[in-house]
């Protein structure tokens, strides 16, 4: 579904990617971990399509598709969604009006009618019961006004709603308490099915208790430099970044 | 060295038209210091302070004609749907009704009819809240507004439907001085929506003085909004003159347009008034918005509340300057301001400049003023979501109008409003 090949991108004058590679198939669930400022949010970013960042190597086949030809519009028709680590408020946009014009545009763009607005609001009443989410908060601004949790479950229900093939978590589990914790990997844990794959970027074990991942990846200094399995993940937990650190020390020293 | 005002042809135009008696000796005398103190300062130059921003100046250098318009039946038709306690139409400056119109609740006429037979009213009113006025273009209507629009909410009336004034200007090359007398009395509650359009007109001035009081009690809610053609320049002053306890609110909404310059006073002229401005102003092209606020506080324990809000695209050009008197006396007053602005091209200009100026000791005033582009981690959580870039920044700059427009209480204007100011964005 996903190939990375030597994925390089930077911020201003500052390389943050330094040559990623992963592929991620159908079905998978992916964890990325890493030390703080190890480029973990900026690889989520740049396949979201974030223009802040410049790649400067490398491709992204998605389905096919270079995705890094698309403008970040494209990137979500094509099934590509990420969950942001903070979601943005927007007053003055409720949810529901933000999410009908999003499923909407997607679909046009994918060849399919407009959703009656029956189904829409039967659709959404029928998502909102996954992440828990009161039906107030659906008529609200965008995040405007959300508790840290909340946020996040709107963006576990937006997922829901848009139903993409590639769902990218950038920490989604930060800031949150047990209940949020449980409610957003539960609804993550619904989602997932054959033909879609999750990739969860995040510092900490804590999230993969709920989630559990196929595979595990551990990002530094803008590579992957390890994977595994996740007993990686429980390693990481209890020996922390610094085993890895140490482990690499020399090759990472001589570049 | 002398200084002599050079006059340009409108002005001695004006000088040659004057009618010293067309009231009584009392409002003449009073149209009489306005013509000289207008034909004394001229019109505003580039140089003068008040207009620095707009090129008013090049407009008034055309061939324009200062013959009063005819009462002409325009066949101008109102398009609007929604419901209204009643409707009228004032085609190039002149109130289209035959006979006064007297209901229980309301006076409607001309004022040369009401000054037949309500001439106690215009005696007190007529005049009174821009008798001291420094703008030119407000004493010029003084003095050369021959008749105009009068209405009368009577005491203790309650109109829940708007009375609906559309102004329509379809005469070419001519300085229309347009005149409306408002009072709300004792105790009435009422909206006023005025509608100002225009035909393709080649270059005409729409010259408006509104007075407008409110008096002990009463509730007003005054919406303007004008959506007119690129050649018609409009300058409306108004003064609105607030009486104890009484509630106004005032919606200015201007899309597009040739140039419009809205000078928006609100006296607040006694103890425990509150004033609510909001205002909305889209400008692409090269439209030049230019919204002036003064609000007056003249008493102690009033609130007053101003939002404005502009979007500014392609070579347009917005201007927003809102005062806040606070005087001595005017203690306890709660006076709030703000002015937002989004710039969508690097052709447009914005200029903003709030002005308090506080006297009073035991007063809360604040203000803040901001100009900047959308907002990009806003645009990009849309298009994350799928949502193009032109619908994205559409639901973003329709929510950043939206909120000044909520607080109109009739949903059916609201939504019409709405609907044009949606439609002109992006």
């Amino acid at each position: 579904m996903l190939s990375i090949k030597n994925l390089h991108a930077t911020i201003g004058e500052k390389e943050i990617l330094r040559g990623i590679n992963l592929e991620v198939k159908a079905g998978e669930v992916h964890a990325i971990m890493g030390p703080n400022g190890s480029g973990k949010s900026t690889l989520a970013a740049v396949l979201a399509g974030r223009e802040d960042y410049e790649v400067t190597e490398g491709e992204v086949i998605f389905n096919g598709k270079n995705l890094l030809d698309l403008p970040a519009e494209d990137r979500a028709r094509e099934g590509v969604f990420l969950a942001f680590q903070y979601p943005v408020e927007i007053p003055g946009v409720s949810n529901i009006n933000f999410l009908r014009t999003a499923l909407n545009e997607i679909r046009i763009y994918n060849g399919l009618p407009e959703l009656e607005a029956k189904d829409f609001l039967a659709k959404v009443k029928d998502k909102q019961k996954l992440v828990e989410l009161d039906g107030k908060l659906a008529n609200r601004s965008v995040n405007e006004g959300f508790s840290g949790g909340e946020k996040k479950r709107n963006e576990i229900f937006q997922m829901a709603m848009l139903e993409p093939k590639l769902a990218i978590l950038d920490e989604t589990d930060s800031g949150l308490d047990i209940d949020a914790l449980r409610i957003v990997a539960n609804g993550v844990n619904k989602l997932k099915s054959k033909e879609n794959a999750t990739i969860v970027v995040t510092h900490y074990q804590r999230l993969l208790d709920y989630i559990v991942p196929d595979f595990v990846h551990v990002l530094y200094k803008g590579k992957i430099v390890k994977t595994g399995t996740k007993e990686l993940a429980l390693e990481l937990e209890e020996k922390g970044y610094d085993w890895i650190k140490a482990e690499l020390g020399e090759e990472i020293n001589a570049e | 060295m002398s200084t002599v005002l050079e006059k340009n042809n409108l002005l001695l135009n004006f000088e040659e038209k004057f009618k010293p008696n067309v009231f009584n000796s009392e409002i003449d005398l009073i149209r009489k210091n306005s013509f000289e103190k207008f034909s004394a300062q001229g019109f505003p130059t580039k140089k003068s302070e008040e207009y620095k921003y707009i090129p008013v100046e090049k407009h008034l250098m055309v061939e324009l004609s200062v013959e009063e318009q005819n009462f002409t039946k325009s066949n101008y038709k109102v398009s609007k749907t929604f419901e209204t306690a009643i409707d009228l139409s004032i085609v190039n400056g002149n109130l289209q009704v035959e006979n006064e119109i007297d209901t229980k609740q309301f006076y409607i006429s001309t004022i040369q009819q009401a000054i037949k037979k309500h001439p106690e009213l215009i005696n007190q009113f007529y005049l009174k809240a821009t008798t001291d006025s420094q703008d030119s273009f407000a004493l010029l209507n003084n003095a050369f507004a021959n008749d105009g629009c009068f209405i009368y909410i009577k005491k203790s009336a309650v109109i829940e439907s708007p009375i609906l004034l559309n102004h329509f200007v379809d005469a070419n090359s001519t300085f229309i001085n347009q005149r409306t007398l408002v009072v709300v009395e004792e105790n009435a509650i009422c909206t006023i929506y005025e509608n100002i359009e225009s035909a393709n007109v080649a270059t005409t001035i729409y010259n408006g003085v509104s007075e407008i009081f409110v008096n002990q009690n009463a509730n007003l809610q005054h919406i303007k909004f004008e959506q007119s053609n690129k050649n018609l320049v409009v300058i409306n002053n108004q003064e609105t003159v607030q009486s104890k306890k009484s509630v106004a609110s005032n919606f200015t909404i201007t899309i597009n347009g040739g140039l419009t310059r809205n000078n928006t006073c609100i006296r607040l002229n006694d103890e425990h008034i509150e004033s609510h401005l909001y205002g909305v102003y889209v400008a692409n092209n090269e439209s030049i918005i230019d919204n002036h606020t003064l609000v007056d506080h003249r008493f102690p324990n009033c609130n007053s509340n101003e939002l404005y809000k502009g979007i500014a695209n392609d070579k347009a050009t917005t201007v927003f300057n809102g005062k806040i008197f606070v005087r001595k006396d005017a203690q306890k007053t709660n006076a709030f301001q703000s002015n937002k602005n989004i710039l969508m091209s690097d052709d447009a200009t914005v200029n903003t400049k709030p002005q308090l100026e506080i006297y009073a000791d035991d007063v809360k005033c604040s203000h803040g003023t901001s100009t900047g582009k959308l907002d990009e981690n806003a645009l990009f959580y849309l298009k994350a979501r799928g949502i193009g870039e032109l619908s994205a920044k559409k639901l973003l700059l329709q929510a950043f109008v939206n909120e000044t427009c909520e607080p109109i209480q009739q949903e059916d204007i609201r939504e019409y409003i709405l609907n044009a100011l949606h439609a002109s964005i992006v």
